[in-house]
């Protein structure tokens, strides 16, 4: 045996070696499935970013322009594909960048891996060049998060890194590796991906009697409301949940990170629910008799005044974390699990209905907000264009099938309102954190991981100034981007708040843009600006059909408002049309 | 609701920075911890978190669900005062010429059960062990002979009818769990809102 090892060239990913902690970490990536990183290198990152440069072909690092554009697209990308986004970024500055992002993704779930470099070990806690206590400051914005000192306690912090990041609820996970880790040697065997934590459980046990509990509640309800969020798609169980759907016959509602899960044109899908969703699924929940929640955390923007909001109801509520059981909702039946397991469970205990009278209150509502709100946003006679119509004539062009990346304002509303839906993981946005500058690098991202659909960012003109040095990583990667500028020329939304609710005194709203289409062009990145509405169809076609990235800028009315809205304090019952 | 006293035990992996993950779920909504105790358990390798803090059965229940969120806590039990053993610990430094020439400091530390642990010529360091009226009188009591230094312990608790974390962590050890049994589960609580 040991003769044989002396003589037998060793297999160089699973013999025992001798290798540094950056060669190491790359090597755990590849192991893990990894084959996008974003990230931009700095001082106390070199060692990793040098041992990268052998890794040309087998792991793509895309440089970007600013840490959090990385984060961002990372995101992007992990919303898009399902897989781990990866991170990297230096000490201090590099890793502070990230903040913003790992909040977002904490609040949205997204499984993201963030590597940062740290400076030496012997220098913590002495204020070193570039030195910030990242562990402490992002605490609150990880699912977990771990120094590493050592090389040695390099593969068991990165298998757990990857298995925290994508297990159970899923969320962002940041190891910080200091620089004498980096370059370290150490004997290295195996990698180990990590399968269990004794002390985490991804996902509670799921009690059949609950289960139990919630079909005879569903079974007796006569009028049965489901709203279902994002844990439906995190779980992969969009074909249970549809399944769950046209059995029982209950129509059903989602939040904005939901959206696309069921289709949008599903005969069972009645529209968005929260602050600016649609009419019948806010009047009627509270309404409904039973309420069915699917991976949905009733954030207060979905239920407005929480002591007016479906009080009438029974409440189940079906979730991976035991924490959003009870938080904001109280519930008659939780339903601990993975829905992917649990619905199924309950779709065989369901009575098959239809729900025909109950539905068509849904209809009726829609028919009115049809008449009061969507037929002028969409189909306007006035001369300037709306936000609604730019995404009905993209509807018309991408028949539901591109990936639709928003940021975060008015335009994100008209669009996840008004967006046709074909698939799952079409609908990017940050809906928890309601990060500006979001779009821009995730739809970047998005492409690197789903690069087979097509992907359009939907951006306002102040979202799009918050990140638009990213348009320097699509110049230098060539990834194909569509991005679409909704210009009213204000901060929008709080324009609208200021209208409502603060007597029109517009503080600090009026936004000026720079010519977008000659930044683009200062890019290499082709551009057109709009205004006309005879342009429009043609100006998103030549979007769509241009070989490349593709910025249309359009010019929108100004002063619109969106609607239907829940103002704040009130009931999802009390939603205006106007 | 009301509010009372509760006594949070949390059953740890020994992690540097789980106490800050641990704090700042209370601090992020504004509730103090009264008392925080940190120690070992009866299982080697494994930490107990002891924390009191002031606030009604729903706060508490969703704060001991987020602590137990974390990836570093095996399990969280929450508990009155009447469900648990607790004792603090106090010391109280006494000027000894004071001591010595009134017998009757003597007699009122010896009712407290107080225990003197340093004698020296110029001051007595006494213990006490005991809930925290008990303690809270000791002070009172000495306060008008020249109390120089007074110092109370974090609150160690024991669950009464708790049959310790052996035969739980082997479940935890398993990669595929039993039927684990939920302490603090509940159902049918429909008209408590948590408000914050």
């Amino acid at each position: 045996m040991l003769t044989q090892e002396k003589t037998t060239p060793l297999a160089p990913d699973t013999a025992r070696q001798t290798l540094s902690g950056a060669e190491m970490t790359l090597r755990a990536l590849l192991a893990e499935g990894v084959d996008t990183i974003f990230g931009y290198p700095g001082g106390a990152i070199i060692p990793i970013y040098d041992a990268l440069y052998d890794f040309e072909g087998q792991l793509n690092h895309v440089l970007v322009r600013h840490e959090q554009g990385g984060i961002h697209a990372a995101q992007g990308y992990a919303r898009a594909s399902g897989k781990v986004g990866v991170v990297f970024a230096t000490s201090g500055p590099g890793a502070t960048n990230l903040v913003t992002g790992l909040a977002d993704a904490q609040i949205d779930s997204t499984p993201l891996v963030c590597i940062t470099g740290q400076v030496f070990a012997h220098l913590l806690g002495t204020d070193a060049f570039q030195e910030t206590d990242i562990i402490n400051i992002t605490t609150p914005v990880t699912k977990w998060n771990f120094q590493v000192t050592e090389a040695s306690q390099l593969p068991e912090a990165l298998a757990k890194a990857f298995y925290l990041a994508r297990s159970g609820r899923p969320g962002p996970v940041l190891i910080d590796i200091t620089k004498n880790a980096q370059l370290q040697q150490f004997n290295f065997a195996e990698y180990q991906p990590c399968t269990h934590i004794r002390s985490y459980r991804p996902a509670p046990i799921v009690r059949p009697e609950y289960v139990r509990q919630a079909a005879e509640l569903i079974n007796q309800a006569r009028r049965p409301f489901v709203l279902w969020g994002q844990g439906v798609t995190l779980g992969q169980a969009e074909a249970e949940f549809r399944a769950f759907i046209e059995k029982s016959g209950i129509p059903a509602a989602w939040t904005i990170l939901g959206a696309g899960a069921l289709p949008t044109d599903h005969p069972l899908n009645v529209g968005m629910l929260g602050m600016h969703g649609n009419y019948g699924p806010n009047v009627l929940t509270n309404e409904c008799d039973v309420l069915i929640a699917v991976g949905m955390r009733f954030d207060d923007r979905v239920t407005g005044r929480l002591d007016k909001y479906a009080k009438q109801a029974q409440v189940i509520h079906l979730d991976i974390d035991p924490t959003e059981i009870d938080k904001n909702v109280a519930t008659t039946v939780p339903v601990w699990g993975d829905c992917k397991q649990t619905l199924p469970l309950l779709t065989a205990l369901v009575e098959a209905k239809t729900h025909p009278e109950w539905r068509q209150r849904f209809e009726q509502f829609q028919a009115e907000e049809v008449a009061a709100v969507i037929q002028d946003e969409l189909f306007p006679t006035s001369d300037e264009l709306t936000m609604g119509e730019v995404i009905q004539q993209l509807n018309e062009l991408t028949q539901g099938e591109a990936i639709v990346v928003t940021d975060v304002g008015q335009h994100q509303m008209v669009a996840c309102r008004y967006a046709r839906f074909n698939h799952s993981r079409s609908n990017i946005t940050s809906g928890g954190l309601g990060t500006m500058g979001f779009a821009l690098p995730a739809a970047i991202g998005a492409k690197f991981g789903r690069p087979d659909r097509p992907v359009v960012a939907i951006i306002g003109d102040g979202g799009m100034q918050m990140t638009i040095q990213e348009l320097g990583t699509i110049m230098q990667t060539g990834v194909e981007v569509k991005i679409i500028i909704l210009n009213n020329q204000y901060l929008g939304m709080v324009r609208q708040w200021q209208e409502l609710f603060h007597e029109r005194r517009y503080s600090f709203v009026n936004i000026a843009s720079p010519d977008y289409v000659t930044v683009a062009s200062g890019y290499s990145i082709a551009g057109r600006r709009v205004s006309e509405r005879q342009e429009l169809q043609n100006s998103l076609r030549e979007m769509l059909d241009h070989p490349g990235s593709f910025l249309l800028e359009v010019m929108v009315t100004k002063e619109n408002n969106i609607f239907p809205m829940v103002p704040q304090g009130c009931s999802v019952s009390e939603i205006r049309l106007r | 609701m009301t509010r009372q006293e509760y006594n949070i035990t949390a059953y740890t992996e020994n992690q540097i920075g789980l106490l800050n993950r641990i704090a700042i779920i209370f601090s992020r909504r504004k509730i103090n911890i009264e008392s925080l105790n940190t120690s070992p358990s009866e299982i080697d390798g494994i930490h107990r978190f002891n924390i009191v803090m002031h606030e009604t059965e729903e706060v508490v229940r969703k704060i001991a669900k987020q602590i137990e969120k974390q990836v570093e806590v095996l399990k969280v039990y929450y508990n009155t005062n009447q469900e648990v053993i607790w004792q603090e610990m106090a010391l109280y430094k006494v000027p000894t010429d004071i001591i010595a020439e009134k017998a009757s400091v003597e007699r009122l530390l010896r009712e407290h059960g107080a225990r003197a642990v340093v004698i020296r010529k110029d001051y007595t360091v006494f213990e006490t062990t005991g809930h925290r009226e008990e303690t809270d009188t000791l002070i009172k009591v000495l306060q008008p002979y020249g109390l120089i230094e007074f110092v109370r312990s974090a609150r160690i608790a024991i669950i009464k009818h708790s049959d310790g974390f052996n035969r739980k962590l082997r479940e935890f050890e398993r990669t595929e769990p039993g039927s684990e049994v939920v302490e603090n589960e509940f159902l049918n609580r429909r008209d408590e809102v948590f408000e914050m």
